[in-house]
Formats: C-alpha cells, sequence, structure tokens
C-alpha cells in the first residue's frame, strides 16, 4: 500500500457532475434526441402464464405512420440446450425475458415493439397485434410453485429427475453440522420468509439507438455498463461489438436493477428495420411489471451453541424466487449468511425457484439481505436464551482475520469485530428506551468484487489533467476518482475533470456492481497516474540533461534530486505540458487490467422503533451503521452510501412488498401502493464509518456499496420483537400484519 | 388522439353552459391534482375542458354574517390555510384540507375537487361532513344547496346532475365551546391514500357534549355521516364507555373492502381507534377554545 498525504484524498469535494444535476442540465437516457427520432412502445402480455401460439403484426405494419414491428423472430435464438454465459447472466433466458418466445410468463413480458412516428400511433399499433394465446395456469409464489401437481414453467428443468419448477441448488459446507449440533447445549431453528423488493430507482429504464445505413449501431443509454450493453445488444441482435457504440448516459440509480438490458436490442432491432433513430423509455408502470426486483424469499435456519455462548453449528435453507426464468441470487443467500461468524460446522443450501413473477434482477448485495434476515434474527433469539448481549454473542463468533468461511475463503485483515465494539460503545447502544420502544442490532457481510477496468489519464495542453474510466457514476465515483489523481499529481483537484468514456473510447470496463467502481478504477487510475509521473520526470530530466532518476515528483512539480537537488528551480505540470511536443510528444498513459484483492465487507447497524399497537404502525426512531469501509476517498459518498442501504432496508422490512391478484397481475404497480419509504418515514440515518484499510489495495479501499442493505432487515425486526415480545418472522411488517400479529397473540 | 378543447370562463353562467352543451364529453378542471393524472393514464379522455379557477365566487373565502364561512370549490389547500381566521374556527377542515398531498400538490388541490372526484378515501370529505358543510352547486336548472354527505354515489360518482357544478361549500356559524379534529391512518408519514379517515366536530358545554357530528371515510363505498357515533357522544363527557360506543357505531358503519390497502379486519378495527383519538383531539381543542 502507498503511503499518500490526506491533501485530497478523504476530502468532501464537490462531485464534478453536482451543478449539472442540481440545476437540470444533466442529460439521462430520456433527455438524448436525435434529428428524425421516432417512438418505440413494447407490446405486452396481459396473462401472467400462455403459451402463444401465433402472432399477427400485420394490421399495425399497415397503420400509417408505424415503421417497424419486432418479436422473437427478429432476435438471436438461443436454444434451451446450451447455456451461453455472459458474466453471470444465460443468454438463453435473457433473450427470452427481453421478448417472450415460446411462451408468455408473466404479466406484463414484451411479446412484440412497435416503431412509430408518434408515442400515440405506437400505442395504437400494440393494440392491432393480434396474438394468440393459449392460456396456462399460472403460479405465483414460492410455496406454491413447489407444490406437487404445481403449474411448471419450463418442461426442460429437471430437479431430482423430473419437471420441477426448482432450476437450480447451490449448497456450501464446512465441517460435520450433525456433529456441531449433537455438542450444542442451545439449538433455536426458525423459518422466515420476504416479500420481492424492487430497486426502485427514480429513472424508468430507456434508450435511445441509431443504426445507420451501414449497419453501425450508437446506442445512449443509462445503464450500470456500457460494455454490458454492447455486449448483450450484440449477442441478442447479432450486430458485432465493432459495430456497436454505447455512449452511457448520466444515470438515475440502478441499485443492480441496471446490470442488464430490456430496451436496448429490441430498440436497435426496430432501428435497423426502418432506418430512423429509436426512443424507448418504460413508464413507472411497465418497470414495476417487467423490471426487477429481486427474489421473494423462504428460509429456515438452525443454530446451535455451547451454554457459554460459542456457536458450533449452522444450518440455513433458502428458497430465492427467480422470477420466469432461472437466476435468482442463491449465492448471495446462501453464501453471505454464515460468513460473518467463525463457525466450525457450517452447511447453507440455496435453491432456484421459478414462477410466474417478472425475472428478478440484482439488488445490493443480491440475496445477502435474505440470507442475513434469517441469520441475525435467530441469532438474536439465542442471544436471549443465552442471556448474552446480541452484540457480545456477536463477538464471541466474529470472523477474523484467519478464519475460513464456509463458502471458501479465508479471510485476510477484516474490520468485522471493530464494527461491533464500534456499536458497542456507541451512545445509541445505551440510550434509553420507552414504552413500546425497542432496539435491535444485526451484522452482514457481502463479498464485494474486483474485475476489469480501464482507465486513461492524459495532461491537457496547459497542464491540467483529464481522466477517463469505464464505468457510469452512479454513487459519486467521479468526485473519488479526482480526490485520488489529485493527490496523486499533488495538484488542485479543480484542475482534474474526470469522463466516463463510450465503448469506442475506452478500454472494455465490468459493471458498476459489486461495489467494484472504486476499488477497480482507483487501481487503473493509480496506475495509469504513476506512469504519467514516470514520463513527466523523464521530460523533466530531458530538459535539465540530467538522469530521470535524479528527477523526484513533489508537490505538482518535478524537482532535481540527489546530487543535482536545488540545481534547478521546479518544474510545474503546466512547464511541461507547453513543452511536451520538443520533449516527446503529448503526455498520458492508459492501464487496463483484471483487479484482484477487493475483499468481503462487514457492516453492524443498530435500530430503534416504536410501535404503534393500536394501529400496527412500527416507526424507525433512530438507526445508526457501523461499517469497515477500508478507506473513505471520499465520506460523503460512503455516508451515502450507508445511509441509502439503511433507508432500502427499512423500506424492505417495513412496507414494501409486490401485491398479486388472482390472475397473475401485479395490483401495485406504482409508487402510491409499493410503499418505499419517503423522507418524513425515516429519522437522520446515522454513520460510523470505520477505516480498516485493505491491505490488497494502493488506497485501502474496499466496496461499500452493497454491504450496508444486508443488516437492516434483521435489525428491524428484531427492534420490532424487543418492542412488543413478540417475533415476526415474515417481512414487510406492515400495519395490518402488525395488528393481526398482536391480535394473534 | 382526439383533440382538447379548452376553456376557463369568467363567469359561473358562462361554465355551466359550456359545461352543460358538451354532455358529458366535458370535465371541470379545479387543481388538476385528479384530472390531469387521470387524463395522463388514459382513465378518461375529455374532448371539453372547463377550468373554473377564472371564476372569482369560487376561488374566494368570505366569512358570512353570522360567524360561518363561505369557501369556493377552487380554492387551494394552501389558499384556506393562509386565511387568517379559518383555521382558528375549523381547525379540523382545514387540517384534512392540508394534509392533501405535498406542498406542490396543496398549491393547486381543492376541496371541491377533493368531493367531485368521489374517491372514498378524499380526506378533505370526512371532515366537511362533521362540520356539517352544505355545498352550493349550479347547474342547467338554476342553483340548489345539498349537504356535502349527499354528493358522494359510489366510488369515483357523484350525484350532480348532468351539467351541474358545485359552487361552493357553507360551514355554519360556531357556538362557543366549538372545535373539531381530522385524523387519517395512512402507511406512510406522508404521500398516500388514507385506509381510514375520520372527522369529528364537537360542541361542549359544562363538560358536556351538546352536540356532535363524525364523518368516516375509505371505509365504504361512499364517505359516510355517522348518526349513531355522533348520538353516542352527545350527552356524555366523554368517559370512556360512551366515547367506546361511538367507536362501535363506526366500527359498525364500516363496509370495507379487502384490498392492496388494507383488510376488513384492519379497517374496521383502525375506525374505532381513531374515532376516539379524533374525538380526544377536537374535546381538546373545543375546551382549549
Ligand atoms: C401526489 C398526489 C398526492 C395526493 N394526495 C392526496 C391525499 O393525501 N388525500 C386526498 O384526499 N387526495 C390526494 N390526492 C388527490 C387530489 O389531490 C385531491 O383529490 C384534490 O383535492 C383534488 O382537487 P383538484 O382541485 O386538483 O381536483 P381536479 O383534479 O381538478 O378535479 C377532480 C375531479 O372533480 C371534478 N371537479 C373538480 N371541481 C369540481 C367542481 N367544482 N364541480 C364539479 N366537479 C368538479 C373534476 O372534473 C374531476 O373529475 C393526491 C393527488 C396527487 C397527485
Amino acid at each position: 500500500m502507498n503511503v499518500i498525504s490526506n491533501k485530497w484524498i478523504g476530502q468532501r469535494t464537490i462531485r464534478p457532475d453536482g451543478a449539472d444535476k442540481v440545476t437540470g442540465r444533466a442529460a439521462y437516457s430520456a433527455d438524448t434526441t436525435l434529428p428524425g427520432l421516432i417512438w418505440g412502445k413494447v407490446l405486452r402480455s396481459p396473462h401472467a402464464h400462455a403459451r402463444i401460439k401465433s402472432i399477427d403484426t400485420s394490421k399495425a405494419e399497415a397503420l400509417p405512420g408505424v415503421k417497424a414491428v419486432v418479436t422473437a423472430k427478429d432476435l438471436v435464438d438461443f436454444p434451451l440446450d446450451k447455456s451461453v454465459m455472459l458474466g453471470i447472466q444465460d443468454m438463453r433466458w435473457m433473450c427470452r425475458n427481453v421478448m417472450a418466445r415460446e411462451k408468455a410468463l408473466f404479466h406484463g413480458h414484451p411479446v412484440a415493439a412497435v416503431a412509430a412516428t408518434s408515442e400515440e400511433i405506437a400505442a395504437e399499433a400494440c393494440r392491432l397485434i393480434v396474438v394468440d394465446y393459449e392460456v396456462l395456469p399460472h403460479v405465483i409464489d414460492i410455496d406454491d410453485a413447489m407444490q406437487p401437481g404445481a403449474p411448471i414453467l419450463h418442461d426442460f428443468i429437471q430437479f431430482e429427475g423430473k419437471p420441477s419448477n426448482i432450476a437450480g441448488k447451490l449448497e456450501h459446507k464446512l465441517g460435520d453440522v450433525e456433529a456441531g449440533f449433537a455438542g450444542a447445549d442451545v439449538i433455536i431453528e426458525r423459518s422466515f420468509s420476504t416479500e420481492p423488493v424492487h430497486q426502485g430507482y427514480i429513472e424508468p429504464h430507456a434508450c435511445l439507438v441509431s443504426v445507420s445505413g451501414d449497419g453501425k449501431a450508437v446506442i445512449f443509454s443509462s445503464s450500470q455498463g456500457q460494455f454490458m450493453v454492447r455486449a448483450m445488444t450484440s449477442l441478442l441482435t447479432g450486430i458485432p461489438q465493432s459495430d456497436i457504440r454505447a455512449i452511457p448516459a448520466e444515470i438515475g440509480g440502478g441499485f443492480g436493477g441496471k446490470t442488464i438490458i430490456y430496451l436496448e436490442p429490441v430498440a436497435t432491432l426496430l432501428a435497423k428495420k426502418s432506418g430512423r433513430p429509436v426512443k424507448m423509455t418504460m413508464s413507472r408502470e411497465e418497470v414495476f411489471r417487467a423490471s426487477g426486483p429481486t427474489s421473494g424469499s423462504k428460509s429456515t435456519v438452525k443454530i446451535g451453541a455451547t451454554r457459554d455462548g460459542k456457536i458450533v453449528a449452522g444450518q440455513g435453507t433458502f428458497y430465492l424466487q427467480a422470477g420466469a426464468l432461472p437466476g435468482s441470487p442463491i449465492r448471495g443467500a446462501a453464501g453471505c449468511a454464515f460468513a460473518p461468524y467463525d463457525i466450525p460446522n457450517v452447511h447453507s443450501l440455496g435453491f432456484d425457484v421459478v414462477s410466474n413473477r417478472s425475472k428478478v434482477a440484482a439488488y445490493r448485495a443480491p440475496g445477502a439481505p435474505i440470507g442475513a434476515y434469517a441469520v441475525e434474527c435467530v441469532l438474536d433469539e439465542l442471544a436471549e436464551a443465552l442471556k448474552i448481549d446480541p452484540l457480545e454473542l456477536r463477538l464471541k463468533n466474529a470472523a477474523k482475520q484467519g478464519t475460513k468461511a464456509a463458502h471458501g475463503p479465508v479471510f485476510p485483515r477484516i474490520g468485522f469485530v471493530e464494527t461491533l465494539e464500534a456499536a458497542r460503545a456507541h451512545d445509541h447502544y445505551k440510550a434509553p428506551l420507552g414504552k413500546l420502544q425497542g432496539r435491535g442490532v444485526a451484522s452482514g457481510f457481502w463479498f464485494n468484487a474486483g474485475g476489469e477496468s480501464s482507465a486513461q489519464v492524459n495532461i491537457t495542453e496547459d497542464g491540467n489533467v483529464a481522466v477517463t474510466t469505464g464505468h457510469p457514476d452512479i454513487g459519486g465515483s467521479r468526485a473519488s476518482i479526482a480526490n485520488i489523481t489529485a493527490e496523486l499529481l499533488g495538484i488542485d483537484y479543480n484542475r482534474v475533470s474526470v469522463q466516463i468514456g463510450d465503448t469506442a473510447s475506452i478500454g472494455y470496463s465490468n459493471l458498476t456492481g459489486g461495489s467494484r467502481v472504486l476499488f477497480a478504477s482507483a487501481m487503473v487510475v493509480t496506475q495509469s497516474t504513476e506512469k504519467v509521473i514516470t514520463t513527466l520526470r523523464e521530460r523533466a530530466a530531458k530538459i535539465w540533461k540530467i538522469d530521470p532518476e535524479a528527477v523526484t515528483w513533489e508537490d505538482g512539480e518535478a524537482r532535481p534530486a540527489g546530487d543535482n537537488a536545488g540545481k534547478f528551480p521546479g518544474l510545474s505540470l503546466a512547464d511541461l505540458a507547453a513543452r511536451a511536443s520538443e520533449t516527446g510528444g503529448p503526455i498520458g498513459a492508459g492501464v487496463q487490467l483484471n483487479t484482484t484483492g477487493a475483499e468481503g465487507g462487514f457492516a453492524t447497524h443498530i435500530c430503534d422503533v416504536e410501535v404503534d399497537a393500536e394501529l400496527g404502525i412500527v416507526r424507525v426512531l433512530r438507526y445508526t451503521s457501523f461499517q469497515d469501509v477500508g478507506r473513505a476517498i471520499h465520506p460523503s459518498y460512503v455516508e451515502g452510501q450507508m445511509q441509502g442501504g439503511a433507508a432500502q432496508g427499512i423500506g424492505w422490512a417495513l412496507s414494501e412488498e409486490y401485491i398479486y391478484d388472482r390472475n397473475g397481475k401485479v395490483d401495485n404497480a406504482g409508487f402510491l401502493d409499493y410503499r418505499m419509504p419517503v423522507c418524513s418515514d425515516l429519522p437522520m440515518l446515522d454513520t460510523v464509518m470505520i477505516e480498516i484499510p485493505n491491505p490488497k489495495h494502493p488506497q485501502g479501499v474496499r466496496g461499500v456499496g452493497e454491504v450496508p442493505l444486508v443488516p437492516p432487515l434483521a435489525a428491524v425486526a428484531n427492534a420490532v420483537a424487543n418492542a412488543l415480545g413478540k417475533r415476526f418472522y415474515a417481512l414487510p411488517m406492515s400495519p395490518p400484519r402488525v395488528l393481526a400479529g398482536l391480535d394473534g397473540a | 388522439m382526439t383533440d382538447i378543447r379548452y376553456l376557463a370562463p369568467k363567469t359561473l353562467d358562462e361554465a355551466v353552459g359550456a359545461f352543460a352543451a358538451a354532455q358529458g364529453a366535458a370535465r371541470i378542471l379545479a387543481g388538476g391534482t385528479d384530472l390531469l393524472v387521470q387524463m395522463r393514464a388514459g382513465v378518461i379522455r375529455p374532448g371539453l375542458i372547463v377550468d373554473i379557477k377564472k371564476i372569482s365566487e369560487m376561488t374566494s373565502i368570505e366569512e358570512t354574517a353570522g360567524g360561518g364561512f363561505r369557501i369556493g370549490a377552487a380554492v387551494s389547500g394552501a389558499a384556506l390555510g393562509e386565511h387568517p381566521r379559518f383555521g382558528r374556527v375549523w381547525p379540523g377542515v382545514l387540517e384534512a384540507v392540508n394534509l392533501i398531498g405535498s406542498t406542490q400538490v396543496q398549491g393547486r388541490a381543492s376541496p371541491g375537487g377533493n368531493l367531485c372526484n368521489g374517491s372514498p378515501a378524499g380526506d378533505s370529505v370526512p371532515a366537511m361532513i362533521a362540520a356539517g358543510a352544505v355545498v352550493t352547486v349550479q347547474g342547467p336548472a338554476g342553483r340548489r344547496e345539498m349537504p356535502v354527505e349527499a354528493v358522494p354515489a359510489g366510488p369515483g360518482r357523484t350525484n350532480l346532475k348532468p351539467g351541474e357544478i358545485v359552487v361552493s361549500f357553507t360551514l355554519p356559524p360556531r357556538p362557543a365551546g366549538s372545535s373539531d379534529a381530522y385524523l387519517r391512518m395512512i402507511p406512510r408519514t406522508e404521500m398516500d391514500i388514507a385506509v381510514v379517515g375520520v372527522g369529528v366536530s364537537l360542541t361542549m358545554a359544562g363538560g358536556k357534549v351538546t352536540a356532535a357530528r363524525v364523518g368516516l371515510g375509505a371505509v365504504a363505498p361512499t364517505v359516510l355521516l355517522v348518526g349513531d357515533a355522533a348520538r353516542a357522544l352527545i350527552g356524555s363527557t366523554l368517559n370512556e364507555a360512551s366515547v367506546e360506543a361511538a367507536a362501535a357505531a363506526c366500527r359498525a358503519a364500516c363496509k370495507p373492502i379487502d384490498d392492496k390497502r388494507g383488510t376488513i379486519v384492519y379497517r374496521t378495527k383502525v375506525a374505532g381507534v381513531l374515532l376516539k383519538r379524533t374525538v380526544a383531539i377536537a374535546a381538546d381543542r373545543a375546551k382549549g377554545g
């Protein structure tokens, strides 16, 4: 790890994209426009489950103003018997999610799309498409989907030799759980359920695509990765990647939900067919019906401990809803659930269950909140049974450097213990509580990710700095990158500008996801900047006619060192930029890496609630998050991640859910009845950043974006249990459910 | 892609004339916070929009000779909130009107729109019913008056005749020792729709209730005037038994549905709880005032 000063790293600098965002100038994908653009609209299935016997688009095509119609026939087919993976996404499922093929698998599933000269004509044309459906029985909930005789979504999926809606299984084993439980003094086993929740980004999906006469496509879209957009669009349309330029627009939130595509390949095909630029935007209703969410779940967790509070065995079974096509985040649920603890015997099992709901997409620490909810609630009951303080119980069993986790790795230096100690020492943990008020704690783990990133650092002719990376900036990464670059070059923050390149202007960069962006881009930016500094020293050496080794870079200028120290006045970035042509040409460097060493993240949360026992309303009174953040390059945006995760987790715990009607149609496809917390629902969400630098990163960066959503579900649930002396095992703890639970007690 | 005509007449006669002539293809526009949302969602596609905000009688607030109030149907929540005396006399009606939406919505949303939209969950309606408000209606056949509770006919429907416009709400003079209150249950703290709403108006003398009215929202196809609840309160000192009897009357009046916003059991139970809480606030205010 580099030893660096703290002039810019750790400063709350003004984000480069801030002024444009607060004044409304920032261009999101729906803001982009091109001459001659036309509008694309999607026709969606009115059935939760139906075989598509035929689609007749002739009337739609004949409507004046309609320029193109596409159906699944126009997309590349990925046969069911062979998986084609792009990252964690299987194109067999992706192509069927983007456009229904053999069957419509959920209400809102795209069946066809139209491009026309106005939105109204496109909508009218959709109404003119005749789809002959054979309506099939549907299944929505996990339990129903696993019943014998349940409607089977996919004949080709087999489980234990029979057609099944269980599409996959994942298992982690450590030690011998049977033997472990045999040695336990106290064993607690409980079952839990959670509802699917949507990422709830403010900006609905949108894109604008133009395909020129020679077949070259330009895609403007809001996503968590322009390279992902290029690759998936290429796979689904058959256009080679070299003929697609994906331009990242500003993004109004993603939270994982924009790590896949919905509209881009469809708009590309419409643009290709029509010869006109095609714009497509989803309504909020479409977002709710057909994008995201993350899985609903059923789980059972059993934990055993000895009387002194040492956990000896842990077992978890997690059933996660995948939606209509396989691919729920069972790895996050089964893998992260027990990871914060040093437990000798662990058995963790995940099952991927399909049903007639929209296909799930990633959502911050996918799956991990589900696993942590069950484990952290059982731990709370275990602490009660053992009469040990819940933080004490966690401290006694906390994973540390050297602990082997059930999902594989042996932890390096991690800061989990520090989050627990900080929580225990915090005044929040000791503050008095009133009647019908309760306090809960919970912890959580997330893997974090490294992966591919590219950067280019260029010195402008006037001696300033332009940095380009390949990741959409969702959480303030441009500001953090500018902090690091300014720090390394020893120049003012305002002299660094940071851009996000399109797929033609910067090297391949993986998604903005997995809490990886600052971890990985700081690495490539650091190495690029170091190369630039080497060049700057060489240029100064050339001017001074001395050895480059005898030149140092300090405080933003080249200085002669060693025997030559003080012989020449220093040369600033501006001096060297002005003489760049005569000393060898433009100054700049790029680095492309597959980064490794993104170590896991840990957090512990404390939540206080008050329950209105007559109305069943739970209000969060106070909330504090403690997180090992590695190094906070820009503290405001680290705190923002921590607060955002807590807010989303509180919504998950208390109010967010999908409500389906009898026909398998979502009944609350809008923010009025899909209740995310609003500002007035939440107290100030306090944060305590604990900086245990990641030893494998030049600035000590650890991913911080996802682990904040892992503990809240259980923190809130444990607080409610503490307030009422009664536990709820199902989320959300919405007023009708809480009141019914209290009346039943 | 039908064209929409827009009219903003300065007089009621013109408005009624145009509205009636369009024969059902027209819609009245007050604040538009329901109308425009419904148009965008494609629920309604009017051929003519008659904006009533240029008609001074409909956007003014007057104090009547005896100390009552006449509120134009298109007065915005924000304008009502800024009136120097209204909120002191009718704090419950004002808090109900001001609960509608957010600051932005308050700049537009009107009590007339809230009533004529016909939602059983409209927040100002139970409070207006409790207040004993009477609406003045003008139509092709002239003017008439009706109590607020007679206006709603069912979800999204009213008993207004074709071409009729609600002109104003008249609230009666207040005897000493009177006040009112409105409470609603929403899962969130704002930007939500009432699962149950209760308006209570009380007059107290010598520690006893001499007059009471109770309006109950979101628990039946229309907002209800709950006479039995009022009768349980009148003559009492608001002792536990009489308040419980009023709560029971509210529960008995509920004919709710199970829907995404609440179960029958939940709404029924909450109606009783809110009645008690609302009575307590109204009584406190009545004694204090
Ligand atoms: C974000 C948001 C939040 C909201 N929150 C709430 C809330 O908390 N509580 C609540 O009760 N409502 C809420 N609403 C709904 C709405 O704001 C209210 O119902 C409001 O009072 C409607 O008034 P308006 O003047 O905007 O009505 P408009 O939309 O102008 O009219 C509503 C309907 O009544 C008719 N109409 C209007 N005035 C007259 C008249 N004088 N005579 C005859 N017909 C007439 C119109 O033709 C239309 O059909 C909310 C709406 C939004 C958009």
